[in-house]
């Protein structure tokens, strides 16, 4: 029974770290850039579905809320901030690493701003189902009809999301831009449209992991939180891990490193928790630094 | 004349690609522009594509000037560039490779019956059409390369050196194809190409570029007699 239960909260936990792990991807393969301040638009995306929870009462509502917002909030800083910096950071000692140091001021606005605006409240959002576990002949397990959901609401927005980029135009834009961004536009597309659209996904998708995230913790939200410093690191890692370029990579990754840790509290030591994610991280590298998912040779010209 | 350069002149920093080139190509000719490395070749190439941006000059194209229009838009303008090194796409399958070809049409009924003709025209494409386009070889990712621009039903084709890296035998196959299409499809036809020989056999007019200026222009025929021309490029 410790078995299972450890397999579905570290399932649970991946699904979450997977979708982080997406948004990472989306923007990396757009526009070339780590994007460190992803948990902090995740941060003010779920502040936007609590506003909308609070105001609508309803967390279905909140979470597409939570999304859009997110979303349009990624895709400003893309046209603002980091086309700016993409194109005025060609040459110099510092080209190419210019918008990455962005995204962390990026960050410590996001959270000074959260800090500002909703700092001295009670922020908490209350999921749509109980989190408390099943009981199965009088064990009761972790796994929840919350966790159920989260697990099944990933699962779904992956299968949209992968049918969108397999079976459309727009997919073939985006992928086309990311791997060949000539002939992308040699093709008509117009690449800086998509690298924003890139972005808003990638919004979106980080979105729903706050607001996951912090209905699966302990449902209070906070500028300075330690579950979105954790998102981002995990989120990062299970990029990292899937090859930073894969969609199919950030969700394996994410999935691996939610049962890793997972069985690592349990079977090792629960004080590990801040150590294993950065342990499979530094091991992962040594062992296979491209990444599972990662292509070896180097991109061609 | 269907399309028309004048004095236009290209840097790449503080080097000058292209100095003061004028030239013309009439509606539903093959030009082949030949020269030696950095004549400026591809630099004119991208530069009338859109990707690259002139200094100073003009560019027109079928009477209005196109002079600082980005390449996503030259396309819709029937403005197709086959770029160099094989332009497709790895990662993307055949079919995907062709598709996007003809995305900006955003006609999928369209689009499929343009991957039909391309795979009439290249057989070798509709066998691997699932295919990754990594798993292709040379000669037969230069024809998707190739598919892939006509796909967007051009009427003026610039091909970057399709030729580069191909055995003898294919490459004969690849020029005698541009000369069918260019001729079926009435398209104009700009082909830069290092194999000079290859080019002007098939081509209407040539046009050699030297250090970034026009040397010289004249019947493709005329070229390939000229003692200099052959002195200089054809090695003989």
């Amino acid at each position: 029974m410790d078995f299972l239960n450890t397999f579905l909260i570290g399932i649970t936990a991946g699904a979450i770290y997977a979708l982080m792990a997406i948004s990472m991807v989306l923007v990396w393969r757009s526009t070339r850039v780590v994007n460190f301040a992803q948990a902090g638009m995740a941060l003010l995306s779920t502040y936007f579905g609590f506003e909308a929870v609070s105001k609508l009462g309803s967390f279905w509502i909140a979470l597409p809320v939570a999304m859009v917002g997110g979303a349009l909030f990624a895709a400003l800083v893309e046209m603002i901030l980091i086309r700016l910096l993409v194109k005025h950071s060609s040459t110099g000692p510092i080209a190419g690493v210019a918008p990455i140091i962005a995204t962390l001021g990026l960050l410590g606005v996001i959270r000074a701003t959260a800090a500002m605006i909703w700092g001295g409240q009670d922020v908490r959002i209350v999921g749509p189902v109980s989190n408390d576990g099943y009981s199965i002949n009088g064990t009761t397990l972790v796994f929840s009809p919350l966790k159920l959901l989260i697990l099944v609401t990933v699962l779904v927005l992956m299968l949209i999301l992968s049918l969108v980029f397999q079976k459309t135009n727009i997919g073939l834009a985006l992928r086309a831009s990311a791997y060949a961004p000539e002939i992308a536009k040699l093709s008509g597309i117009k690449v800086d449209w998509v690298r924003t659209l890139g972005w808003a996904l990638a919004g979106a998708a980080g979105a729903v992991a706050g607001m996951f995230q912090t209905v699966n913790g302990n449902g209070t939200l906070s500028p300075d939180s330690i579950e979105f410093s954790l998102l981002l690191v995990s989120g990062f890692i299970a990029a990292v891990i899937g090859g930073l370029d894969s969609l199919i990579g950030a969700v394996i990754g994410g999935l691996v490193l939610g049962l890793m840790i997972s069985f690592v509290l349990m079977y090792v030591s629960s004080g590990l928790f801040f150590i294993a994610p950065f342990v499979i991280l530094l091991t992962v590298l040594f062992v296979r630094p491209q990444g599972i998912f990662g292509a070896k040779a180097a991109r061609r010209a | 004349m269907s399309l028309n350069v004048s004095n236009l002149t290209v840097h790449h920093g503080a080097i000058c690609a292209i100095n003061q080139v004028s030239l013309a190509v009439p509606t539903g000719k093959l030009a082949a522009i030949i020269g030696s490395n950095g004549a400026g070749k591809t630099t004119l190439l991208r530069t009338l594509s859109g990707l690259n941006h002139p200094t100073h000059g003009e560019i027109s194209w079928e009477g209005q000037s196109i002079l600082g229009i980005k390449a996503e838009m030259l396309v819709r303008r029937g403005i197709s560039h086959v770029s160099e090194g094989k332009s497709v796409v790895p990662e993307l399958s055949v079919r995907e490779n062709l598709e996007l070809g003809a995305i900006w049409r955003r006609n999928n009924k369209e689009s499929k019956e343009s991957i039909d003709r391309v795979v009439t025209i290249f057989p070798r494409l509709g066998e691997r059409i699932e295919q990754r386009a990594d798993t292709l070889s040379g000669g037969e990712r230069q024809m998707l390369a190739i598919g892939r621009a006509i796909m967007s039903k051009p009427k003026l084709l610039l091909l970057d050196e399709p030729s580069l890296g191909l055995a003898p035998l294919v490459v004969e196959q690849i020029f005698q194809t541009i000369r069918d299409l260019a001729s079926s499809m009435n398209l104009t036809v700009l082909l830069v190409e290092q194999n000079a020989m290859g080019a002007l056999k098939i081509a209407d007019l040539g046009i050699v570029l030297n250090l970034g200026k026009v040397v010289a222009v004249n019947h493709a025929q005329a070229l390939i007699d000229d003692p200099a021309v052959r002195a200089a490029y054809l090695g003989y």
